[in-house]
């Protein structure tokens, strides 16, 4: 059984039918691309694995378990993190927060049942995370809204790898990085492959794609169009296949 | 992304006081001292322990229905209720042991647990049902304020228990006990707002709802809570009211919840959510007990009153957005 199966997902928002039965594979250590047109279907995909969408049908199965219909929470427990298209960052709260937002570790007050927020540890663990990414930030106190695009980013990736994540899902992650940046992000996802974590990267960079991926899947008008190993196709194959003249 | 370059990388600053984790507006402590040296010199009564008290005292109702609103405001929704809630708890406080002759611990255990209902139908209309927050608290303003009225004919119930009396009259120390409640409340509520993850999530959610949702926060269950935790705190006003005046008016609080709001915007909490502070909560309160406190020494109009908090607020709120223009937060 792979990592991650989805299984004929459907999804509409109002009239309009976004995903017409998706079923997509991801192995253990797999770096796979997920491309297409904008309003392809993506985003919305990747949200219904992440738990913020439901699915009006298909199941989703991961390491084994049924997820379908699980919660955010539940979902990021089992070891499923996303760095969100709009990144979704709380722009008043620092770094640290962000990075351990809805996980952050608590202490008891002095010897009481009663736990408050352990802030020492978690702007020392933010800033071990954000040092090892060698991300480009003032301060772990720093307010997340005050960072530039390429620096929000930097957080999200940052929290997104600091719970020991066996998927990560990344939508457009290098969309506001400088090309120095970008290069850093596509070693990380070959890091991570190399820890035997899987990747899905959405990107409109076809050559990110090409540098990073294993396997190369085109969604176009909520379908899986094509599902091809990266050493059989070229650039000019998936942009036929994203825009359907095949 | 290698640790290359480690002189670029994040640091902690090792200043220990951060003002803006604490999230007070730091013109309305300007204000608040600026007043208080004005009126020493304005008023010969003003600077003495016993009229601090006063101020304390007179503070203490709106201040407690401010932390609530800090609560609610953080989370960027809105409890109009509050004055409402205040009165019909206060209302059946008084009945519990006035009508149905339950020992005196009743009137408190009420008080609480119908501010806590309230906040609760305010909640789950709010959260569940997704109505917005400031139609499902006008709402409650009304039918809550009907409900006291009903309930007791529009009259005001007289007569507590003794020990319910001394929460409100009592003096241990020559400290009235309000003030102590009030202090008490401040420092809970400023520990659970800026020190629990219950605090935390409250400010994630007024902050980027949709991101506090996507790491896995229960949204929709914190802010059920969070209007939970402020009709509580509007109860436990409607208590210390009741026990102040001796008796369950179900004409107490009216319009408090707009003090109650302005005293936690003066303080720094943002409307929009994202941030809020219930130390600054307790400035912004102590900023009007102190102006009312001093105009009443020098003898001005209660109008007049009025008219100077609603004056220091836009000023408060301008001088913020002035500093924040400027980038020097
Ligand atoms: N919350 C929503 N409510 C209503 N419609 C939505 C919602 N989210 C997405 N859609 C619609 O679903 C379709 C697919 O959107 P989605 O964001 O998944 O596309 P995408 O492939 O990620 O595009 P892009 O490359 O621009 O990010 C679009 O037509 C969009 O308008
Ligand atoms: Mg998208």
């Amino acid at each position: 059984m792979s990592l991650l199966e989805l299984d004929g997902i459907m999804k509409h928002f109002g009239p309009v039918q976004v995903l017409l039965g998706v079923d997509l594979k991801v192995e253990a250590g797999e770096v796979v691309a997920l491309v297409g047109d904008n309003g392809a279907g993506k985003s919305t995909l990747m949200k219904i694995i992440t738990g913020i969408h439901k699915p009006d049908g298909g199941t989703i199965h991961f390491d084994g378990a049924d997820i379908s219909g699980h919660s955010p929470g539940e979902i990021r427990e089992r070891g499923i993190e996303m760095i969100y298209q709009d990144l979704a960052l709380a722009r008043m709260q620092d770094v640290a927060s962000n990075i351990f937002l809805g996980r952050e570790p608590t202490k008891r007050l002095l010897g009481t049942p009663i736990r408050m927020l352990d802030r020492a540890r978690i702007e020392q663990e933010a800033e071990a995370m954000i040092r090892k990414l060698g991300a480009r930030v003032p301060s772990v106190r720093h307010p997340v809204g005050k960072l530039s695009g390429g620096q929000q980013q930097s957080v999200a990736i940052a929290r997104a790898l600091t719970f020991n994540p066996k998927l990560v899902i990344m939508d457009e992650p290098t969309a506001a990085l400088a090309v120095r940046e970008v290069e850093h992000v596509l070693d990380l996802i070959r890091e991570l492959k190399r820890q035997k974590i899987a990747v899905i990267l959405i990107s409109h960079r076809l050559t990110d794609v090409f540098a990073v991926c294993d396997r190369v899947v085109a969604l176009r008008q909520g379908r899986v169009v094509s599902d091809e190993p990266i050493t059989q196709t070229s650039m000019n194959a998936v942009v036929a296949h994203i825009v359907g003249a095949a | 992304m290698a640790a290359n370059e480690p002189s670029t990388a994040a640091t902690v600053p090792q200043s220990g006081f951060r003002a803006d984790r604490f999230s007070v507006r730091l013109e309305s402590l300007l204000v608040l001292v600026v007043l208080i040296v004005a009126l020493s010199f304005l008023s010969p009564y003003f600077l003495s322990v016993s009229n601090f008290l006063n101020i304390l005292l007179a503070t203490s109702v709106i201040g407690v229905l401010g932390f609530g609103a800090t609560f609610v405001i953080a989370a960027a929704g809105i409890d109009l209720s509050l004055g409402s809630v205040l009165a019909l708890s206060g209302v059946v406080g008084a009945l519990s042991v006035n009508a149905l002759n339950l020992p005196w611990p009743a009137a408190i255990v009420t008080c609480l647990a119908v501010g806590a209902f309230c906040g609760l139908i305010n909640g789950l209309l709010n959260a569940k049902a997704g109505i917005p927050a400031f139609i499902v608290t006008l709402g409650m303003l009304g039918v809550a304020r009907g409900l006291g009225l009903v309930f007791t004919n529009g009259q005001p119930v007289y007569g507590m228990p003794d020990p319910i009396v001394f929460l409100g009259q009592g003096r241990p120390f020559g400290v009235p006990m309000p003030v102590f409640i009030f202090i008490g409340v401040a420092i809970v509520a400023h520990f659970v707002l800026a020190f629990t993850r219950f605090g935390k999530y409250a400010l994630v959610i007024g902050d980027n709802e949709t991101a506090a949702r996507a790491m896995g926060i229960r949204v929709e269950r914190h802010r059920v809570a969070l209007y939970m935790v402020s009709g509580t705190l509007a109860g436990l006003a409607g208590l210390i009211f009741l026990a102040r005046v001796n008796s369950g008016d179900p004409t107490a609080g009216l319009n408090y919840e707009l003090t109650a709001i302005t005293a936690a915007i003066l303080g720094g909490s943002n409307l929009f959510g994202g941030r809020a502070s219930v130390l600054g909560t307790l400035i912004g309160a102590l900023v009007m007990g102190v102006l009312q406190n001093g105009l009443n020494l020098l003898a001005v109009s209660s109008f007049y009153q009025q008219m100077a908090i609603g004056a220091v607020l836009v000023l408060a709120v301008w001088l913020d957005q002035v500093n924040r223009a400027r980038g020097q937060r």
